[in-house]
This record gives structure tokens, sequence and C-alpha cells, in this order.
């Protein structure tokens, strides 16, 4: 019997994946497209927080909405409210969106028309963060009611998010929460990520949210493809 | 959690391998997993266990190479292994440096039975 033949391969397990998220992020950016993925523990906020996201933008707009859970479509429901294109990804037990199913959700939609794509993720703050959707930006998310040492927790969704919002600010006074460690905890892992700390029931923070938007909105027109 | 996910990747990437170079059998997978991967190594090797069964991979032992993050000081540039989630250089203690790795999912090697 010949011996046993060593054989290099050097190639990354998701290398599918990365390849359908390549190729959406090269439409995003020819079409001008702001995508961000949304990432946090289930209950941190991100549907709250895009309701009242989609809420502050004037209707003419051109936002939409991916929403990905294991089941059910209420998330869809609840965002389709504010009159903008929603689309519900059920992953039927998965415990992350993938490129092919953002690939899949978008194949029959004008993205003509379409200027912000927000993706809320599954709520788990491990899995999502190994598959890239072809996103502009990660964004985490870290409720006031979890624990300031998430971020140590889950190092790398914080080292692979441009922002981390702190959210639910508006409960601080109720809960043994301090920001100050948290804000810490999150420069540890990734120095120079930006924080924004609101609470989408009040309202406080959001007019920094929508200027982050804005601000990459803006370096994403004056991109070129 | 999408652990059985990767190791069906990993699976069918090192069979895909094993049949563009006519192995019988493939008998070691070797691969780079970073700290920041978000990948729990001892679920993957329970994964890659169910999973290799009647393949050519049924008798591949898995071999991870688990990669700390590691940091690169611009002032005196050496390079380290992060601990503690500090990345201050710890020779000179310079504050801002540079990431070098630690977020490796990769199918580095794999170890064929030819006929």
């Amino acid at each position: 019997m010949n011996p046993p033949v060593m054989e290099k391969v050097a190639q990354k397990i998701l290398s599918e994946n990365d390849r359908i998220a390549a190729t959406l992020r090269a439409v995003f950016l020819e079409r001008k497209i702001l995508c961000v993925n949304l990432i946090s523990s289930p209950g941190s906020g991100k549907t709250l927080l895009l309701e009242k996201t989609l809420e502050a933008f004037p209707k003419t707009e051109r936002v939409a909405v991916l929403t990905g859970d294991i089941q059910t479509d209420n998330d869809a429901r609840r965002l389709a409210r504010y009159g903008f294109p929603v689309r519900q990804i059920t992953t039927a037990g998965a415990c992350h969106l993938d490129a092919r199913m953002v690939e899949k959700a978008l194949a029959d939609w004008d993205l003509a028309s379409i200027d912000t794509l927000f993706i809320e993720n599954v709520g788990n703050l491990v899995c999502p963060t190994a598959y890239d959707l072809g996103e502009e930006a990660k964004i985490v998310l870290l409720s006031v009611t979890e624990g300031e040492d998430k971020p140590l927790k889950y190092p790398g969704i914080f080292f692979k998010a441009d922002l981390a919002l702190f959210t639910k600010i508006d409960l601080l006074p109720w809960v043994p929460f301090h920001l100050d460690e948290a804000h810490a905890n999150a420069c540890r892992i990734h120095p120079g990520i930006e924080m924004i700390d609101l609470s989408a029931t009040t309202g406080q923070g959001m007019d920094a949210w929508m200027q982050w938007l804005a601000q990459r909105q803006a370096k994403r027109q004056s991109a070129s493809a | 959690m999408h652990e059985m996910g990767i190791a069906q990747s990993v699976i069918d990437m090192a069979i895909g391998e094993a049949e563009r170079k006519n192995a019988r059998a493939v008998l070691r997978v070797s691969l780079a997993i970073g700290e920041l991967s978000g990948v729990d190594t001892e679920s993957l090797r329970f994964c890659f266990e169910c999973l290799k069964k009647d393949t050519l991979l049924d008798n591949a032992t898995l071999e991870i190479d688990y990669r700390r993050r590691r940091h690169q000081c611009p002032s005196c540039l050496r390079e380290f292994e992060v601990a503690n989630h500090d990345s201050s250089c710890p020779h000179c203690l310079c504050q801002e440096t540079q990431f070098l790795g630690g977020d490796e999912l990769e199918l580095s090697q794999l170890e064929l039975e030819v006929a």
C-alpha cells in the first residue's frame, strides 16, 4: 500500500458562504445600498429598535428589512406596519442567517428601489458571527438587562462589529448594570469600536443612531463600485 | 449551535478534495480554528464524529490547531498573543496594536490514503 499523502488545502471552511456574500457585497456596492446586519441575544431589542427606526424615517426613504427567526413571522408582521418592504426569513431551526438565505430572499426584490437594507439576524451572539452576509457593517446590541461582561464572553461578535448599541437604557435606574464597565469591556475586545447608548422606548439616543446611519449612508452614496 | 453545519462543510470539502485526488480514504483532517471564530471546538469534534460515519472519512482523525488572538505592536514590532483580552503591547505597553489573527476557520491540511 502507498504511504499516506499529505495534501495542503488552506481553504476557508465557509468558503461557499463567503463566495455568495462577496457577490451580495458587490451588488450592494454597485446599487449603492447600505446593508447592516443586526446581531444580539434573543430579547435585546432588535425588533423594537427597527420599529422605531422605521417610524423615524420619512415615508419617502427607500428602506427595506429582512428579518430572521427560527420560527414565526411575528417580527415581519410587526415591522410591516411602517409601510416599508419587509420580508421574514424563517430558518426552521438554523441558529443564524447565511448568505444563501439572504440571496434567496432578495432574488425577486427590485434592488434599484432600496437605499438602506436592515438585516435582523436570528437572536444569537455566537453563530451569526461566522456568517458573512455581504453587509457593510455588523452591529451588535447589548441590553442593560444582560451582563456587562457579555463582550468578554462573546468576543467574536464584539470584535467583528463596527458599532455596539447599548439598549434599554431607560431601565438603568432599576437594574444593577454598569454602563461604563460594559463600554470598557467592549473596547477591550475591540479598541475603537463605535458605541451608542439608547432606549427605543423613550427615544433617548435614537438621534445618535439615526445620525450614524445617515453618515454611513452618505459614505455609501459617495463610494464608487 | 452551528457546529453541525461547520462539521458538514469540513466533511464535504474533504470528500471533494479526496475525490479529486482519487484517494480511497481520508486519514486525517487538520483545521485551524481561532478563538474569535465563534466555534466551540468540543462541539465541532462531536459533530464531526457523528457525520463522518459511512463516508471516506470513516477512519479519519480530526486535528484542531486552536489559535489564540495575535497582535503586532507598531512601535516595537513584536508579535504577541493577547491574554485576558488586553491587546496593549506586553513589551512596550503601546496601547494601539495591530490585529494579526485569531478568527481563523480554515481547513488547512488533509492526509489521504491513495490507491
